[in-house]
């Protein structure tokens, strides 16, 4: 099964990359909750994996799963959708303001005619 | 009064200023006054019991692992310069009243300068060098307020942050330095620290901790080459510059060459260094100030000239050395403080500081040539009056010094540099208040009222009383001598005397002032001289070394940083998977230890769903809507998985967040175009390609390294399942360690789930209030619209079911404890029954019935589980502490309360107001957008009787 589990790891960690470097918002935040997943799996497989022993006690059980990575994943569930969230909403606006949803802004023209003129005074020092 | 007090009052007081001056100028002072006094009153408790011999501590543990604590002493020099900080701070205050004219913001300047005397008093009150640089740099940051205070002055701005950037710079090279001697003695504390003289100079860190040390010193004491900032902070409102850069902030430097001097001066290294940098200010300071036709750039470099005698005295490492540097700190500051204020009053009342614009003042302003004078003439160091004493010792002790292996070296700079002191004191009498009344001034000169001329007034008593009677003040600057010198060195005999007979000093002394009228008789060619001479000019290259940063930096960050986001995604890959490959291959990679668990069918099954919804995921990306479905079927096999590998509780999670997400997901792409064009090259796809399976291999392999091999350490998970229901009283360890191992965490990270639902809703109001607002309404809606967006069996449906998930809700959040479920899957469960009824019933239908505030929701789960953790010291246990017990009420089984779950009760409102606050916020959108904006859960409803619309309500 380890094996099973590290390919989806993989797959969704490989999709994940693969949106994340599109050009558009939302693929872009598909990618970052596809790697939210292949990341929390990650963690809680971190604590190896076990059939059959969640870390609830009960009476005359001696084997249990480590808990300690589920209780991390289980908060980072819940804040990925936080992320995500917020996420949406600037790219929304970003959207609805801008009325492209690239990613990559154009280079601000200020800024190169500010850089050049630094540029320049740097070679007359 | 407390020590923590006295330096907790400026600063706690520097938020009064600002609020006084709502209540008037005068008010505004008197707080400001009232505050500094209270210090000063407070230092004075002290004094006697310091002066006896005692020290007073105060210690507060802060960061004992780091060895940061609050631990302040008071020892005679440290009583000295707070002394002369709030002393000094006194008069200052009264004199800034009168000076700020009624365009200045007299609120804001006394509460900067509260916050710089707070921040001085630290620095000489601290016993923790850790401390001592939190202050330190404290002092250049308000110094910097301070100086650009001004702010339409461009002068100001600049000075401002020249002085910024040479002592925070110094300030840096110091915390370098002080550190290697923390790491030599193994304690911050200075008390330890001044205790190991022999330790520190026999380490090989000992000149690396003194260079870095005394780059801090010399860069805040204005000391050759770093003296040029303190002219050009010049430009700072005349108080600043009569407190900052005569009495305290420059001061600052010598203190700490003289706190320190016990266990780092003595050595060569030392001497050559200190009492050489020391002796080249001396001179370069004096010669430039001659020649300075601004009053106060005149008294700038006699101040950085100033500085560097005292630095000198204190490089020679004799006892005798330190004695006349402690006695010159408080004469110079008596002196020169008196200057800067003179200096300004006559700024004040001709509206010119040109020297060449005044002349002839004395009977026009006859109190402010009087005091101008004496100040003037002790800086000269003329007979019965206190500069005169001082330099004097100078003197003497510089004909005792030999360096570089010449014993009159020393004896001859030093005379010259009293000489062109004295030339500067004259010029500044002669060219201001003596000569011909002139008829041209700018204004027409009068004495000020006395509030601008009674601080140096009260500045001038001790330059005359300590010149004429010394022997009033010897046993106090004998006593902070013995202080800074400890038990390095004797307590030197001599006393401090105003005639020592005919000794070689006194000729010294008569050279110098004698050659100093020369130097002003001459002054006309002289000038002409100088000004034909060419100089550096240390602002112009300040200002180009800054410049070519500036421009190294922008390249730099412009070659990275040029607003592509895929590029700096990419970078980031690159790198991870780059460092990862390196140690893969570089490492041992660790023998699979466990064995592999048997694959079954259902975990083949689900695996292949997995994989397969990825692959049609990236394969169809560019349909938006495809890609949510595939993305739903992914959430479902993760939160499967987590189920089948033994964690009930992160299955819950997943599978309700996921819902949740998904139709966050949805509610966007009402808003977005649902589909995504193609766009990038063929080669573009390529790399993107070889990259994306780069990072998957990667992290396939090495997940799967670790999930074969054995924990390299000790797990720290057999505590938690040992003390869960010991500690904790639940069953449930993935529960009990969210709300009471890991308390804290989960607190951390309710209020981070909040503050993310607010910053949703701030955007949404945002873009409501903004020009999106109109080109929402104008937007209208392009897809075809069902006729029956909420249909009456999924109306009826959801109603019915809102009670029963709502049960769902608490069963889950009431078992948490003991079983799978808590105030996390509680929460979104119970947001998930809130969020049918908005998809199924439309959104004003379901908002109407919904009577509470979702931020309201937030806060109230946050201030739920931050008093359950405050709970905890009532009853004399840390934050987050837990109780619990077990009851019965018939006819109920047995069941536990814990207050943990008053913990997850705050986890489950914030979870709900936090997902229930990001949603509405698009839907508030949608209804800008006109989407939907129905009062009426249906669109079709039987019973509603359609004529009746409009009359209904």
């Amino acid at each position: 099964m380890e094996l099973l589990v590290a390919t989806a790891v993989g797959a969704l960690t490989a999709a994940g990359i693969y949106m994340i470097l599109r050009l558009r918002t939302f693929p872009v935040i598909i990618g970052t909750s596809l790697i939210s997943y292949a990341v929390n799996i990650f963690l809680f497989a971190s604590g190896r994996l076990m059939l059959d022993a969640p870390p609830i006690l009960r009476e005359g059980v001696d084997v249990y799963t480590d808990p300690l990575p589920q209780a991390l994943v289980l908060t980072a569930i819940v804040i990925s959708f936080g992320m995500t969230a917020v996420v949406v909403m600037m790219a929304v606006g970003s959207y609805l303001s801008a009325g492209d949803d690239m990613v990559n802004e154009p280079v601000d023209p200020a800024a190169v005619q500010h850089a050049a003129s630094a540029k320049r005074g740097g070679g007359q020092a | 009064m407390s020590l923590f007090l006295i330096i907790a009052l400026p600063f706690l007081g520097a938020l009064l200023p600002g609020l006084m001056i709502q209540a008037g100028r005068q008010s505004c002072f008197i707080v400001t006054f009232l505050v500094t006094a209270s210090a000063a009153i407070g230092l004075a408790t002290h004094a006697p019991s310091v002066l006896a011999g005692n020290v007073v501590t105060a210690r507060l543990d802060w960061l004992p692992q780091l060895g940061l604590n609050v631990n302040l002493f008071l020892d005679p020099l440290g009583l000295m310069f707070a002394g002369l900080i709030l002393g000094i701070g006194l008069l200052i205050i009264i004199y800034a009243r009168f000076y700020l004219s009624r365009d200045d913001d007299m609120g804001e300047f006394y509460s900067y300068l509260l916050l710089f005397q707070g921040a001085m008093v630290g620095i000489v009150l601290s016993d923790n060098v850790l401390m001592l640089l939190v202050f330190w740099e404290l002092t250049s940051l308000s110094s910097f307020l301070l100086i650009g205070y001004w702010k339409h002055l461009p002068e100001g701005r600049q000075g401002a942050r020249m002085a910024l950037t040479v002592t925070g710079l110094g300030g840096l090279a110091m915390i370098g330095g002080m550190l290697l001697l923390g790491q030599i003695v193994g304690s911050y504390d200075l008390t330890v620290i001044l205790e190991n003289r022999d330790l520190i100079q026999a380490s090989p860190l000992y000149v690396p901790a003194l260079i870095l040390i005394l780059l801090g010193c010399f860069t805040k004491s204005a000391q050759f080459p770093f003296h040029f900032w303190l002219p050009h902070a010049m430009a700072a409102p005349t108080p600043v510059s009569a407190y900052l850069h005569s009495a305290t902030m420059v001061k600052a430097g010598l203190f700490l060459m003289a706190r320190m001097w016990p266990v780092l001066s003595g050595t060569d290294l030392w001497v050559i260094t200190v009492s050489s940098v020391g002796l080249i200010t001396m001179v370069l300071g004096a010669l430039i100030a001659i020649f300075k036709d601004d009053l106060k750039a005149l008294l700038a470099f006699s101040t950085v000239s100033h500085l560097g005698l005292i630095t000198f005295l204190l490089g020679t490492g004799t006892a005798f050395g330190a004695m006349a540097a402690v006695f010159h700190i408080v004469n110079h500051a008596t002196f020169k403080a008196a200057l800067f204020m003179t200096a300004g009053i006559v700024d004040h009342a001709v509206h010119t500081r040109d020297i060449k614009r005044l002349g002839g003042l004395r009977r026009l302003m006859p109190i402010s040539f009087a005091i101008a004078t004496i100040a003037a003439l002790s800086m000269a160091g003329i007979p019965l009056l206190n500069g005169f004493l001082s330099k004097e010792m100078m003197l003497d002790l510089a004909l005792d010094t030999s360096l570089f292996g010449s014993p009159y070296l020393v004896a001859v700079v030093a005379t010259l540099g009293a000489l062109l002191s004295a030339a500067y004191s004259f010029r500044f009498i002669a060219h201001t208040f003596l000569g011909k009344e002139r008829s041209d001034y700018p204004a027409e000169p009068h004495d000020p009222g006395v509030g601008l001329w009674i601080a140096p007034a009260l500045l001038i008593i001790p330059v005359v009383v300590i010149g004429v009677a010394p022997f009033l003040v010897e046993p106090f600057i004998k006593t902070v001598t013995q202080a800074v010198i400890g038990t390095a060195a004797e307590l030197p005999e001599e006393h401090i005397k105003v005639w020592h007979g005919w000794v070689p000093a006194f000729g010294m002394s008569m050279i110098a002032v004698f050659g100093g009228l020369l130097v002003l008789a001459l002054f006309g060619p002289l000038a002409r001289l100088w000004n034909a001479t060419p100089r550096p000019e240390a602002k112009t290259m300040f200002d180009s070394l800054i410049r070519g940063s500036v421009s190294a930096s922008r390249r730099l960050a412009e070659g990275l940083h040029n607003n592509s986001f895929s590029r700096y995604a990419a970078f980031f890959v690159v790198t991870v998977v780059a460092i990862g490959a390196h140690a893969w291959f570089t490492g041992a990679n660790a023998a699979a230890t466990r064995q592999m668990l048997p694959i079954t069918p259902v975990g083949f099954a689900g695996w292949l769903l997995t994989i397969l919804a990825t692959a049609f995921l990236v394969a169809l990306h560019r349909n938006r809507l495809a890609v949510l479905i595939l993305m739903g079927i992914i959430g479902v096999m993760v939160s499967v998985g987590f189920n089948y590998f033994s964690a009930p509780d992160l299955a819950l999670t997943q599978i309700s967040v996921e819902v949740v997400t998904i139709v966050l997901l949805l509610l966007a792409l009402n808003f977005m175009p649902n589909s995504t064009p193609k766009e990038s090259s063929v080669l573009r796809r390529a790399r993107d390609i070889v990259l994306s399976v780069a990072g998957g291999v990667a992290a396939a392999g090495l997940i799967y390294s670790v999930m074969m091999s054995d924990f390299p350490l000790q797990s720290i998970a057999e505590y938690h399942l040992a003390n869960s229901y010991k500690g904790g009283g639940g069953t449930n360890v993935v529960n009990v360690i969210l709300v009471d191992f890991r308390g804290f965490d989960t607190f951390g990270e309710i209020i981070v789930l909040g503050i993310a639902a607010l910053v949703i809703y701030a955007l949404t109001e945002a873009l409501l209030s903004g020009p999106v607002r109109a080109r929402l309404l104008n937007r209208g809606y392009e897809e075809a619209r069902a006729g029956d967006a909420h249909p009456l069996m999924m109306v009826v449906l959801t109603r019915v079911l809102m009670p029963v998930v709502l049960m769902v809700g608490v069963y889950i959040f009431l078992r948490g404890h003991n079983e799978p479920g808590g105030g996390f899957i509680a929460g979104l469960i119970v947001a998930i029954a809130v969020v049918m009824q908005y998809m199924a019933s439309g959104f004003t239908w379901a908002d109407n019935r919904q009577r509470y505030p979702y931020h309201g929701i937030i806060g109230a789960g946050v201030l739920c589980a931050g008093l359950t953790g405050i709970g905890a010291w009532f009853a004399g246990v840390p934050f987050l502490t837990s109780a619990f017990g077990y009851f019965r009420i018939p006819p109920m089984e047995e069941f536990e309360l814990a207050t943990a779950m008053g913990f997850d009760l705050g986890v489950f409102l914030a979870v709900v107001g936090a997902v229930m606050l990001s949603l509405e916020s698009f839907s508030r959108l949608g209804r800008r957008a006109g989407i939907e904006d129905s009062d009426y859960a249906m669109d079709i409803d039987p019973s509603r009787d359609e004529t009746a619309i409009g009359t209904e309500n």
